[in-house]
């Protein structure tokens, strides 16, 4: 999807008096993200005085300010004239290749999401690691990537009844039409699809989260053994995802 | 002689290191952890010449025992009313000490109040992780060790001007008695989720908070809130304070250890200088909340800076458990006896 020409100007909601929301949308939109993206990118090199740390998600960048030190009006009027004066270019992120072992034993629900979806296991983990994702946002715990991209026929996979017990780190999974890569051990709503050597974020290693919001990746699908052998590797602190070389 | 440290004799559940928060990182899901009362903590920082958002100890109900190492250890305890006893002997908080190796400190949870802060003068020397010793316990970061406190832990206090010894002393912080029976909030950021009927519902019925709460939430009891429409929405940032709506109604206040982002409408948000006294409410306690604007929230939040701008000011600790003789043979008492008595 191209992004939109004109440059929408963001809707500015309150988060109580340390936090103001611009909001581009509603939806999981690479166009809408894309705005998210360039505001923040606009937002963090302006580096006003009373600007904590801003926030971007799918749709909206939360942006959490100390309001002794500017005001909302202020900042509301920086905020607007930065959506203004920096639309989204359509910028492109990087490609990156993660390496995921499907087996059954990290893919402990691709039976479940074969059923629901009618597909076999087999095609489950060839549509999985066929489709090209983007990276929306982090959220949730540290590193957790939330992705979209994740191929139609996986849309009436829903959420959990129940959360399941804690998952091994670095799982990759799917629920509600999208996919994520998680890195601590949670309990988790998701289905799980594989397990990932790469570490998504790492306090071991420079640097400590590997992927750029707006950057988008593919699954390639590992044995047993190439996991093993590359988990030893990135136990070690090496980056075991590729960067692939963009045209 | 290596430099003085705390011992953790024993430490309840829930007990950790926390300073001002981790910052900076919340965009790669990080939580900024930090206290649950920062104006508790800042206080007693500051009674003992750290800076407020220095690394202390945050007790919570299950109640902390110290003791000092290699030299003495100079203290302030703030926050809920705590039953503090040194060797035994009952003290009133807030208040300053010097624990001198050998003598026994306990916190045990008083009559009100969830959360109680220890700060040593130095504060502790802790290594922190991405700029922060806040504990996060859910994701293992900071602290000693990314958990709570336990018993043997030892806490090396960080270089200080020579205090002195400093006998009990109460401190004067009138600040932290706060209002805990109306919680402000600012409505929104998707208070538009709801009927005008539902929202003005949310402020006047009472809540109650749940037992099931902890440092990430804080889940309320009453007469649920109902949707106008969906209450799934695409996941956007979350604030200190936010009030989640889920499906099922029960609003969850976000707390310190919230994660950045989360998908349920935030029906309002909890203005920061009532989120330390409603952080501070026990399961079971009831209030209401009270909207106000941007203007009253910022008000209250720069009246909560002023007084902390001030030095903490120090009096003698009165003893709380006088013996009867003692109290006899005052002639205060005698005075009030003699005053109410018939004439003999």
């Amino acid at each position: 999807m191209s992004p939109s020409p004109d440059t929408p100007l963001p809707r500015l909601l309150d988060a109580g008096e340390t936090a103001l929301v611009a909001e581009f949308g509603d939806q999981v939109d690479p166009a809408i993200n894309d705005h998210v993206l360039a505001l923040d990118a606009a937002v963090t090199a302006r580096a006003l005085p009373g600007v904590r740390e801003s926030v971007p998600t799918y749709r909206s960048l939360m942006i959490h300010y100390d309001p002794l030190v500017i005001d909302r009006a202020t900042l509301a009027a920086e905020v607007t004239a930065l959506a203004q004066a920096a639309p989204a270019q359509g910028r492109r992120g990087a490609l990156w290749t993660i390496p995921c072992c499907y087996d059954a034993e990290f893919g402990e629900d691709i039976a479940d999401i074969a059923a629901a979806t009618g597909l076999t296991p087999d095609e489950v983990v060839a549509l999985h690691s066929g489709a090209r994702y983007r990276l929306y946002m982090y959220g949730f715990a540290p590193g957790f990537c939330y992705l979209g991209g994740l191929p139609e026929a996986f849309a009436k996979v829903s959420r959990r009844l129940k959360p399941r017990p804690p998952h091994p780190p670095n799982v990759v999974m799917m629920a509600g039409g999208l996919a994520s890569i998680a890195t601590v051990s949670m309990p988790t709503g998701w289905f799980l699809v594989g397990r990932t050597p790469e570490r998504m974020f790492s306090l071991t290693r420079t640097p400590t989260v590997l992927l750029d919001v707006g950057d988008e990746l593919m699954f390639e699908p590992i044995d047993r053994a190439t996991f093993d052998a590359l988990e030893a590797r990135a136990a070690a602190g090496e980056v075991v995802a590729r960067r692939e070389p963009q045209p | 002689m290596s430099a003085p440290a705390l011992r953790i004799v024993s430490a309840g559940p829930g007990t950790t290191i926390q300073d001002s928060g981790r910052h900076g990182y919340l965009r790669f899901g990080v939580t900024g952890a930090g206290p649950m009362d920062a104006l508790a903590h800042a206080t007693a920082n500051l009674a003992v010449g750290n800076a407020p958002g220095a690394s202390a100890i945050e007790v919570g109900l299950g109640g902390l025992s110290l003791a000092a190492e290699d030299g003495p250890v100079t203290l302030a305890i703030a926050g809920a009313p705590f039953a503090v006893a040194l060797d035994g002997q009952k003290l009133e908080t807030p208040l300053v000490l010097t624990l001198e190796p050998g003598a026994a400190l306990s916190l045990r949870p008083g009559p009100a109040g969830a959360w109680c802060y220890v700060a040593a003068a130095g504060s502790f020397a802790i290594a922190p992780v991405l700029g922060s010793t806040a504990t996060h316990t859910r994701s293992g970061l900071g602290g000693l060790d990314g958990g709570p406190l336990k018993a043997g832990d030892r806490l090396p206090v960080g270089e200080t001007a020579d205090l002195g010894h400093t006998a009990p002393s109460r401190l004067i912080a009138p600040w932290l008695e706060r209002s805990r029976d109306v919680v402000r909030v600012v409505l929104g950021p998707q208070d538009d989720f709801f009927t005008p009927e539902v929202v003005e519902r949310f402020l006047t019925q009472p809540w109650t908070l749940s037992g099931r709460s902890d440092r990430m939430g804080y889940l309320l009891e009453g007469e649920p809130l109902t949707h106008a429409g969906g209450f799934n929405i695409v996941s956007d940032g979350i604030a200190h304070g936010a009030i989640q709506v889920p499906g099922e109604g029960l609003p969850i206040v976000q707390m310190a250890d919230r994660a950045p982002t989360g998908g349920y409408p935030k029906i309002a948000t909890v203005i920061g200088a009532d989120l330390g006294s409603f952080a501070q409410l026990r399961p079971g306690a009831g209030f209401r909340f009270a909207a106000v604007d941007i203007a009253t929230a910022v008000a209250a939040r720069q009246a909560q800076a002023e007084a902390l701008a001030r030095p903490v000011e120090r009096m003698p600790l009165i003893r709380t458990e006088l013996p009867s003789d003692f109290l006899l043979g005052l002639n205060l008492v005698g005075g009030v006896v003699s005053a109410t008595a018939p004439a003999t």
